[in-house]
């Protein structure tokens, strides 16, 4: 029953992050501002209760089958996709090693400085 | 000829409910990983691409179209939202890590998010892609729910953008592990930093296939990103042409 629990509040807090972006206009999707909320609360409350864990792994244990519905939509934007045939190739394959590539060297360059300046940190 | 009417009756009766895409998917799914599993968990059988393949067949076989599907397929689709709220779980939990290693995860995901996007653009634009395919693919790197919202308010096709999202996580998955022991890198917390920003949820499930360890930084660079993205992005159309 407790991952029911969890379930609830994780959409309470996609409700409240829903209802936040509405009255106040914000550029950013309702479920962002509702990880916000939920991140705000664990911080002040100081620990994840034991519903919301469980509910939270069931949910990201399976993300990728989450993904599937959408995907399937590839079927009807075929046309626009043979349409834009280059761009997609390009920025699906070049586009994602090049972001690799930036993101591991950058994070790389930047934690070997700081571990310069502060040696003996335990590793992970 | 009329021994087949009441299978007919049946199938008409089954294109209808939503039960037919749901258990679809989920058998699609299920079939796909236990696949994935038998032969040890290869990057080319992953269960996404899988999945997706078999429903497309699926639904050309039966002529069912994908409205039809979707009608069952949404009860999936819509815990997408849940499911990222529920990222600020594993963000929490990781606060120790985050502490950590902060240079490394503002600089990494910060310079990789901008990249990700820029690349996407400029890569459609070479390519000759209109503005509106351009902010369609602007926000491929992000888990599909904050990048169909991202995509709304800049002017891209949303469920378009959720179709390169899962195609780009595919492609992430795939490459991503490999690329990275490729040109050098072999610290399991940056290769999962960098799969995240690359490839949001299909990579971070990769990730945690490979290691736990690796999965947990997707994991926090696919919220990261998420929220990153979600703001930086919606100033590029500042930048818009005029014309459109």
């Amino acid at each position: 029953m407790t991952w029911l629990y969890g379930l609830t509040g994780l959409l309470v807090f996609q409700l409240l992050g829903e209802m936040a972006v509405r009255l106040l206009h914000l550029p950013v999707p309702g479920p962002v501002v509702g990880m916000l909320l939920l991140l705000g609360w664990l911080f002040w409350r100081g620990d994840t209760p034991p519903a919301l864990d469980q509910a939270a792994k069931g949910l990201l244990n399976h993300l990728s089958l989450l993904f599937v519905p959408a995907g399937v939509g590839a079927m009807i934007y075929l046309d626009a996709l043979m349409a834009n045939v280059w761009a997609v190739v390009l920025s699906l394959t070049l586009g994602t090693v090049l972001t690799l590539m930036v993101t591991a060297w950058v994070s790389q360059k930047t934690q070997r400085r700081s571990t310069m300046r502060q040696p003996e940190r335990s590793d992970g | 000829m009329t021994e087949t009417l009441p299978l007919q009756q049946l199938w008409v009766y089954l294109a209808a409910t939503p039960l037919t895409g749901l258990t679809m998917t989920l058998v699609a799914y299920s079939g796909a990983v236990w696949l994935g599993q038998r032969f040890g968990s290869p990057a080319w059988l992953n269960p996404v691409l899988l999945s997706i393949v078999a429903l497309v067949m699926f639904l050309q076989i039966t002529d069912l179209s994908y409205s039809d599907y979707f009608a069952g397929g949404q009860f999936i689709h819509f815990l997408l939202g849940p499911a990222t709220v529920a990222l600020a779980i594993p963000l929490y939990q990781q606060r120790a890590h985050l502490r950590e290693l902060w240079r490394a995860i503002t600089f990494g995901v910060g310079i990789g998010v901008m990249f990700g996007a820029a690349s996407a653009m400029l890569l459609a634009w070479l390519a000759g892609s209109d503005w509106s395919m351009m902010m369609t693919l602007a926000p491929k790197s992000v888990t599909a729910p904050i990048a169909m919202g991202i995509s709304e308010q800049i002017g891209g096709v949303p469920s378009l953008t959720a179709v390169l999202v899962v195609l780009t996580g595919v492609v992430g998955a795939l490459i991503g592990p490999w690329l990275l022991r490729w040109m050098g890198c072999r610290d399991e917390r940056i290769q999962g930093l960098a799969i995240g920003v690359a490839a949001h949820g299909i990579g971070t499930a990769r990730a945690f296939q490979l290691s736990p360890l690796m999965g947990a930084f997707s994991g926090l660079a696919m919220a990261l990103s998420g929220i990153a993205t979600a703001w930086l992005l919606p100033w590029v159309t500042y930048w818009a042409p005029v014309s459109s």
